[in-house]
């Protein structure tokens, strides 16, 4: 609706990937000399005051050229002059002035998404102006050896939730012998609270593209497969779409931009469950078996997809390998804290007021991105919990928002960064319930297939249920520590093995929730 | 005499040297690389608690009791997926470990139904023996009737004639699902649901009996606790001694546990040590026991003067008595060569060997054949031509090493199912399959299973088709030299002979009915093979042609250099389990045990020492001499052993008619069968399940009658 408008008015516009500023959509950036000046959130009765307060009005240049995407995650109006001073004075309220200068984007370091929400997403000339295929340019140049080495050296770890050093996996792949390899990228992106792998991929497919085949040229796959969820329609749509634009422009397929490498892509439709986000489970869902956890080892480096040595990776761990090859490992390597390399791209949401995406360097503090970045509460109530990492995330209580957002710091606090969902909660939450959901959604979610899983999220319920209605309470206590000791070092996954988390987490850190 | 129990170490064996060595629980062990930390602790004589796991199947890791410690690496892995790795060491008992396990059978049994002592499995039950080794003493969620949510209420299927699925105690270990897929090949099983709500389905989730489930007890062998369970254990309860004896169905020959109660035949149980089963059996040797104690069983020897008397019950005395006197008498009247012997390949090496030996020593003659007259004395004939001995090539297990199989006139998952499954299994496995054959038989297509190619030729055509295969070999330079010039005699000429355009699949197209393009295919496939087997059945041999057309596939066989290794060979698949024992038994009429010809003094010399007595130096009658000796009047007495010639030898008449001719026939079998009916004499067997030896069947009996 804003973009008829917009059209109607006489503008150029082109829908984008979000900004991740999701408080401001529908959002409209307007290109100028100057840089992108937005307005946001903007409804479509906006538009004509807009407009005729000047929005388009472009003095130096007569064409106008806008992009935007209307809502939900807004676009932008790309336009050629600066804002008339009649919006910049704020009269229609939504004028924001340069998009780059707001405070919550000069906060950020954006690599991984750097042209999310700037770029047409389809648009194979707008991504090489942007920087496009510089990274597979550079890659292609070089050995897969060297390819695995920059990643290695980049520090690069998985951005799916375990964080196991993306250079290393590869060198596994790269290592073994095969008739066949795969990469496999994993969009499943279960995680409640999470949305950054669709923002890629909606915003700037290619991207993930050129990272996936950085991939198979490191480790010398010729096939690759997107496993993306079903819940997702926009991205399969057009990240298929993009694939389709990559292939015409000899980004896939054979003889990719003229070298020896060999390399299509597939898109493949999730099965609809938490647990194919596993990955071995996923690797089932793609030969078209049930989604169930397959014990390791073999890892799936070496025995993955068809029993062939596979590469997993998140979306966002193969869209940061782009910018690693462009700008060199150690460019990549020089943010971050400790051995957490590089930037992460964390997701705001729950009751937080400013919710969205928030790329930058790890050895941010957990409070500045709910504070600062986040401006607190929706609901405008003290905040109380934290949950970090999706539904099997420890929560952290505000005594804890110094913590600084890196893996190590995170693993000493019994805690994880997973894939960067931090879903904010005020103090009304009650997080004996919290601890039950934890357990309830292990129960809905799990595969079945080990016992202390299968069977003991169902008794996590029943026991947390009579600790809440003072049945045996300290006994009750004891035995819900003993499962999650149980589940924690039992279980054949991740899935029982972090439902513990959530669990104790809340036990430890609002025990009083727990007596009441 | 107990229950005997083979060991069960968890995992499945690993090819290989043992060359990795571990120290488990400070014993030091040495096992081939793969092998699971679980299997090596069980070499090493360490138990480690299971569900999940067992070594017929691949491991799943999803019961959680078999966790151990291993030094420098993280957390507490499970031992059965974990493999060996050189100077690994491992805990398999710790304070930590105990506490692990009790949870697990503490979530086990807060969902299990707690009347161990009337549950059918009592005393045979994998979860209780864990419940027992773990020490487990409460259930803190709640058991029984205090149990939270639990799969209690699901019903029984009782569906299937031979099992039962009592879906209340499953413990959702796959066990089953695994067994059906990985041994059977029949994958008739999954798991439903998912979470909690996992269940073990039959097909779509049917009763059993409405899947595509063949009965063959794999699942229910797999099975730890008394979700699948037999039927005669449910109504007899558990037996108490096992006896080892062999299936006497089919030509594969599988070996059993006979679990009794006293005298009382409880079950069949598939024993592990079997080589031509290692513990899988089919739906007939399985549970088709019924044979054991049904009514109809001669349990005392029987005699009848003349075929229109009533059966009569006699002692043993009387039959052998009777027995012996009428052949002497009809030796006298008619001539030393007027009897003689039928042997079967149904009974054990000893029992031939016993019945050709009475002929040769007793009777005085050779007049001794075998049922494998009618099935497989082509194959004795031809591979002995080709290779010098009238022997399969390979034991069952060699098909596990082959990469491309040409299955010829036979059809293993209805006539030699456990050997189907094996096979099935390597075809899965990726090994190629050629299918000659004019029907179009299951294996063509089944579940993961399609034949690369399917030459359905005319009968009648088998040499043509395999003359044909050569000609593609011979031609196109498929030929392995270094093998035949190394091993292989007259290959010159044959080569010349094969070559010969009529020999083409073009030039046999026609009659063959086969595409002269799936023939070369078929041939380059075979012949590029890294391991190419043969196996054939009675749709070579039971023809005019079938010493011929075995000859042509020993042929095919050294051309490639197919032969000498597993994986590799001329297989036959036999009509019974011991043809290969009758016959080197000696029990065809030219050839004393060995193969030996009775026309060489110097092997009639050891057995005329042996046996303290002349043997003749002429070849006896056949079976099909005997028939005609029989109307024609010279030959007047029969003794049969284990065989129903009335009913499976060709040419119904003309038996019948030689039967009728005689004066006395002599019925050796568990049952009146149809050779007895139409003509006897006497009859009587004994199964014994006391006896432990190469093969089952009768063990005593006889004597006879006169018209
Ligand atoms: C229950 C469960 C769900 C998971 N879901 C996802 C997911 O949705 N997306 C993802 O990338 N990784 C997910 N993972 C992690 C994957 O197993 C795997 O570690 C990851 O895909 C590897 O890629 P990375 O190294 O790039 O992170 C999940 C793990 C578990 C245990
Ligand atoms: S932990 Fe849960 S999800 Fe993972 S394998 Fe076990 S049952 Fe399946
Ligand atoms: S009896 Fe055999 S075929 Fe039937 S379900 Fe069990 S394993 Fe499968
Ligand atoms: S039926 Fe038996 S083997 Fe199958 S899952 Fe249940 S307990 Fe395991
Ligand atoms: S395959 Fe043959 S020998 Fe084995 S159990 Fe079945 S009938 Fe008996
Ligand atoms: S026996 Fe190893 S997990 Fe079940």
């Amino acid at each position: 609706m804003v973009a008829e408008r917009l059209t109607a008015a006489g503008a150029d516009v082109v829908r984008t990937g979000s900004r991740g500023m999701l408080w401001l959509e529908p959002l409209v950036e307007v290109e100028t000399p100057a840089g992108r000046v937005g307005y946001g959130p903007v409804a479509p009765e906006d538009v004509d005051g807009l407009v005729a307060a000047g929005m388009l009005a472009a003095p130096e240049r007569p064409t106008r050229r806008a992009e935007t995407s209307d809502s939900p995650e807004g676009g932008r109006v790309v336009h050629p002059g600066p804002a008339s001073p009649a919006i910049r004075h704020g009269e229609s309220g939504v004028y924001l002035g340069l998009v780059e200068d707001l405070p919550w984007m000069r906060r950020q370091q954006r690599v991984t998404f750097a042209r999310v929400g700037v770029v047409d997403p389809l648009s194979a000339d707008d991504y090489v102006t942007h920087g496009g295929l510089t990274g597979l340019r550079a890659a292609l140049r070089t050995s897969p050896t060297a390819v695995v080495e920059a990643v290695v050296e980049s520090g690069l770890r998985g951005r799916g939730g375990a964080g196991f050093p993306t250079g290393i996996k590869w060198r596994t792949v790269l290592g073994a012998e095969a008739d066949v390899k795969f990469v496999c990228c994993n969009a499943d992106e279960g995680d409640s609270g999470t949305f950054a792998d669709r923002m890629l991929i909606e915003g700037d497919p290619f991207t993930l593209i050129e990272g996936m085949t950085i991939a198979a040229h490191a480790v010398g796959a010729t096939e690759g497969y997107v496993y993306l969820r079903s819940e997702y329609p926009d991205a399969v749509e057009t990240l298929t779409a993009a694939i389709g634009v990559a292939r015409e422009r000899g980004w896939l397929g054979e003889r990719i931009l003229d070298s020896d490498l060999t390399f299509d892509l597939h898109v493949r439709v999730g099965a609809g469950a938490y647990i194919c986000g596993e990955e071995t489970s996923m690797l089932e869902s793609l030969e078209g078996k049930r989604g169930q956890v397959r014990a390791k080892p073999p890892i799936p480096a070496l025995e993955g997809l068809f029993g062939r040595p596979t590469v997993v990776n998140n979306v966002l761990s193969l869209a940061s390998v782009p910018a690693i090859l462009a700008d060199g490992a150690a460019s990549y390597a020089a943010l971050g804290v400790g051995r957490s390399r590089g930037t992460s791209v964390f997701q705001l949401g729950g009751n937080v007021a400013r919710g969205g995406i928030v790329e930058t360097a790890f050895g941010i503090t957990l409070g500045e991105l709910v504070e600062d970045l986040g401006g607190g509460t929706a609901s405008g109530r003290p905040a109380r919990a934290v949950q970090v990492g999706g539904p099997l995330g420890a929560y952290l209580p505000v005594e804890k928002f110094d913590l600084s957002m890196d893996y190590e710091a995170f693993t000493e606090a019994g805690a994880m960064l997973g894939h960067g969902g931090i879903v904010v909660f005020d103090d009304t939450v009650d997080m004996a319930a919290m601890a039950r959901f934890a357990f309830s959604f292990c129960a809905e979610e799990s595969c079945g297939k080990c016992t202390p899983c299968r069977v003991g999220a169902v008794r996590g319920v029943e026991t947390i249920d009579r600790i809440r209605t003072g049945q045996d309470r300290e006994k009750n206590l004891v035995l819900l520590e003993d499962l999650c000791e149980l589940m924690t070092d039992g279980s054949l996954c991740a899935m029982g093995g972090l439902t513990p988390m959530p669990v104790r987490s809340a036990v430890q850190h609002f025990g009083e929730d727990f007596t009441r | 005499m107990s229950l005997l129990k083979e060991p069960d170490y968890g995992t499945p064996a690993r090819e290989g040297e043992a060359t990795v060595e571990v120290t488990i629980d400070g014993v030091a062990v040495t096992v081939p690389p793969g092998t699971s930390v679980m299997r090596a602790a069980k070499q090493a004589g360490l138990d480690i608690p299971k569900l999940c796991a067992t070594d017929s199947l691949e491991a799943f890791g999803s019961c959680r009791l078999c966790v151990v410690e291993i030094d420098g690496a993280r957390g507490t892995p499970a031992s059965c997926t974990t493999p060996v790795a050189p100077g690994m060491v491992v805990r398999t008992q710790t304070e930590k470990l105990g506490k692990l396990r009790r949870g697990v059978m503490e979530l086990y049994i807060s969902d299990h139904p707690l009347d161990c002592l009337t549950c059918s499995a009592n005393g045979d039950c994998e979860l209780q023996d864990m419940a027992g080794v773990t020490g487990l003493r409460e259930v803190r969620y709640g058991s029984g009737v205090d149990a939270g949510a639990n799969h209690m209420d699901l019903l029984k299927d009782t569906s299937n004639p031979y099992f039962d699925f009592d879906a209340s105690k499953c413990i959702a270990c796959s066990r089953c699902v695994r067994a059906c897929d990985e041994v059977q090949g029949t994958i008739a099983l999954t798991i439903s649901g998912r979470g909690f709500d996992s269940k073990v389905a039959a097909g779509a989730g049917v009763p059993f009996m409405e899947s595509d489930c063949v009965s063959c007890g794999a699942c229910v062998q797999a099975c730890p606790t008394a979700t699948l369970q037999e039927k005669s254990v449910v109504e007899l309860g558990m037996p108490t001694r096992s006896v080892i004896t062999t299936c006497a169905y089919c030509g594969v020959g599988c070996s059993f546990k006979a679990e009794l109660r006293g005298d009382e035949l409880v079950r069949m149980v598939p024993y592990k040590d079997g080589g031509a089963n290692e513990g899988h059996s089919c739906v007939k040797g399985r549970f088709a026991f019924g044979y054991a104690s049904h009514p109809d069983r001669v349990m005392k020897p029987m005699l009848r003067e003349s075929i229109a008397d009533e059966w009569r019950e006699v002692s043993w005395e009387e039959a052998i008595g009777f027995t012996a006197r009428r052949l002497r008498e009809i030796q006298a009247e008619h001539g030393a060569g007027s009897i003689g012997a039928i042997t079967s390949s149904r009974t054990t090496n000893e029992e031939v060997y016993a019945v050709q030996k009475l002929v040769r020593a007793v009777f005085g003659n050779n007049n001794v054949d075998t049922c494998a007259r009618v099935c497989h004395s082509p194959t004795g004939y031809g591979l002995k031509q080709t290779f010098g001995t009238s022997a399969g090539t390979q034991d069952f297990k060699s098909v596990e090493k082959a990469d491309v199989i040409l299955l010829i006139g036979a059809n293993p998952t209805d006539a030699h199912p456990v050997f189907a499954s094996r096979m099935k299994r390597r075809l899965r496995q990726g090994a190629k399959l050629v299918v000659i054959d004019p029907r179009r038989i299951d294996l063509v297509r089944t579940p993961h299973i399609e034949a690369a190619h399917h030459l359905a030729l005319q009968p009648g055509t088998n040499v043509a088709v395999l003359n044909a295969l050569a000609h593609v070999i011979v031609t196109e330079g498929l030929v392995d030299r270094a093998f035949t010039e190394e091993r292989c005699e007259e290959v010159a000429g044959w080569e010349t002979f094969i070559a010969r355009p009529e020999h083409s699949p073009e030039a046999v197209a026609e009659i063959t009915g086969v595409a002269a393009e799936d023939m070369r295919a078929a041939a380059r496939l075979y012949a590029g093979a890294g391991n190419g087997a043969i196996y054939y059945g009675l749709g070579v041999t039971e023809h005019s042609q079938g010493s011929t057309t075995v000859m042509a596939m020993a042929n095919l066989a050294m051309a490639t250099g197919n032969i000498g290794r597993d994986g590799v060979g001329v297989n036959p698949l036999r009509g019974q389990n011991n043809v290969q024992g009758s016959c080197d038994m000696g029990s065809f009429p030219h050839e004393l045990p060995g193969y030996r010809h009775v026309g060489d003094d110097d092997v009639r010399d050891i057995y005329e020492q042996l046996w303290g007595t002349p043997i003749l130096s002429e070849p006896g009658l056949r079976i099909p001499n005997m028939f005609d000796s029989a109307i024609d009047g010279s030959f007047r007495a029969l003794f049969v052993q284990g065989e129903d010639i009335a009913q499976s030898d060709p040419n119904t008449q003309h038996v019948h008619a030689a039967l009728a001719a005689l004066d006395l026939v002599v019925v050796q079998d568990l049952f009146v069968n149809e050779t007895a009916k139409s003509r006897t004499s006497c009859c009587r067997a004994r199964r014994s399940w006391r006896r432990t030896a190469r093969s089952p069947t009768p063990s005593a009996g006889s004597t006879g009658s006169a018209r």
